[in-house]
């Protein structure tokens, strides 16, 4: 639960801009941008996502470096775990 | 012990840790507290004892929002998930908690319907899946989840979905610290503060400690230089008396917080009277309810719930361990009858609390990362 899983915007939603498609190591699932509204990522900007929610951008590096402290953590199977988890039965709404 | 892993910079790490054994004074003896439990599992995962002089000692925090929930709160959830109508949500760390009457995993062998969930947005979705049930998704966490189930919150009302709501189990960080600071048997030097909660709040909410309780407090990141030099900068701190917030994780933490979550959470929650913290005893405003005009969503206001008290188990020394006074050892239960396999007290539960990550990595002397060796 308080991972900080660092993933890469691939697109926008066209209908809901609170909903981002994010890939994390191959895994694609559709994050919350809800909380970052003020400054919100574009594609190809990476950002920490605690809980389905995007909570902060981070630069590119950083994300590598958060990767492999989870990796050594112990934590990259909880990590694809919680990506797979996420909209497991994804329906995509308007705002 | 073998090792699984290197990091990508050993020298930078030996120079760090040379530094702090430089400005450590060794006529001093440093109590250091990691308030969160995402810290604590890295400190043992990553061996950063054996790197620091034994004069300096990391005393584990109560970070952990699955250790400090009461096991009261799990009955409490768990006698609304024995309702027919109801699909019972909690996110996979809760599943293997204990309550008196087992843990959601084992109601959900006596045929509740309890469903693991990874955002509380699966749990809202999960909710407009099926219209005939209700959906109770059981919240916890610190001020880093606390938001993303404020804008669930907020979804649900503005969509008007009617069969869903949460019971909220979320607790503040900075009501603990002082509870911890004010407990007589506690003397700490400084603190190394949480990162993830920082990215929420910011760094200002931390000001009283320096200010009034003339500590440092340095907010980390998590990676093991983000650690060594947080303590790096608390000695610093104290060699020269000083008392300043600083800021390790500026590549993630804004100074003032992120505004988007705090307007969330200030929209959806307000502050309990008081609230129970297991080991901690009741502190005054020190977790959130959901406020009146969201009171449809609130699971609380909706069932009827028997607000169980429950004491831990007596030989159980889960409070004193959570407030540093006892190392996860010196529990009478520690690795006998209390073990991650069968955990008695929630420490041991969770990755993130101390008593697992002491019987993992010290006790059973599981893998544990080589910061020091060269990357092949």
């Amino acid at each position: 639960m308080c991972l900080a899983i660092p993933g890469r915007i691939v697109e926008i939603s066209p209908v809901n801009r609170d909903s981002a498609l994010v890939d994390v190591v191959g895994v694609r699932r559709r994050v919350d941008l809800g909380l970052l509204l003020d400054d919100p990522p574009a594609p190809g900007e990476w950002v920490l996502i605690h809980v389905g929610f995007a909570m902060s951008k981070i630069s590119e590096q950083d994300a590598l470096h958060q990767m492999q402290t989870l990796r050594m953590l112990g934590e990259s199977d909880a990590v694809m775990e919680e990506m797979r988890g996420y909209n497991a039965e994804e329906t995509e709404r308007p705002n | 012990m073998r090792f699984v892993d290197e990091f990508r910079d050993p020298k930078l790490i030996a120079s760090t840790a040379e530094e702090i054994r430089r400005l450590a004074e060794p006529h001093r003896h440093y109590r250091l507290m990691e308030v969160c439990g995402g810290h604590t599992h890295a400190i043992y995962r990553f061996g950063l004892k054996d790197l620091l002089p034994e004069n300096i000692e990391l005393i584990h925090g109560p970070g952990c929002p699955v250790c400090v929930l009461p096991m009261g709160r799990i009955d409490d959830g768990l006698s609304m998930a024995q309702r027919g109508e109801v699909i019972f949500t909690a996110f996979g760390d809760m599943m293997r908690v204990p309550g008196t009457q087992g843990s959601p995993l084992e109601h959900r062998a006596q045929g509740m319907d309890v469903r693991i969930v990874y955002s509380p947005s699966d749990a809202l979705k999960l909710a407009r899946a099926n219209p005939d049930k209700h959906v109770i998704f059981f919240a916890i966490g610190f001020e880093t989840t606390a938001p993303s189930t404020a804008l669930t919150l907020m979804r649900a009302k503005r969509e008007g979905v009617a069969n869903f709501s949460v019971f909220c189990n979320h607790v503040t960080i900075i009501p603990a610290i002082r509870a911890i600071l004010d407990s007589p048997d506690m003397r700490l030097d400084a603190f190394i503060g949480p990162g993830h909660v920082s990215t929420v709040i910011g760094c200002r909410p931390y000001e009283w400690i320096a200010v009034n309780e003339r500590r440092p407090i340095v907010v980390s990141g998590f990676e093991p230089l983000d650690m060594l030099q947080a303590i790096v900068m608390l000695l610093r701190q104290l060699k020269r008396g000083e008392a300043k917030v600083e800021n390790q994780y500026k590549r993630v933490v804004p100074w003032e917080g992120n505004r988007a979550a705090l307007h969330a959470m200030a929209e959806v929650f307000q502050l309990r009277p008081y609230f129970e913290w297991r080991g901690l005893g009741f502190i005054s405003q020190s977790a959130l309810r959901i406020r009146d005009s969201y009171a449809q969503w609130d699971s609380e206001q909706r069932f009827r719930i028997p607000g169980v008290r429950v004491t831990d188990p007596k030989a159980a020394q889960c409070g004193e361990v959570l407030k540093g006074v006892l190392k996860p050892h010196q529990c009478k239960l520690f690795g006998r009858e209390c073990t991650p396999e069968h955990p008695i007290g929630a420490l041991m539960v969770s990755s993130e609390g101390s008593c697992a990550a002491y019987y993992n990595y010290e006790h059973r002397k599981t893998a544990m990362v080589n910061l020091l060796s060269p990357t092949a």
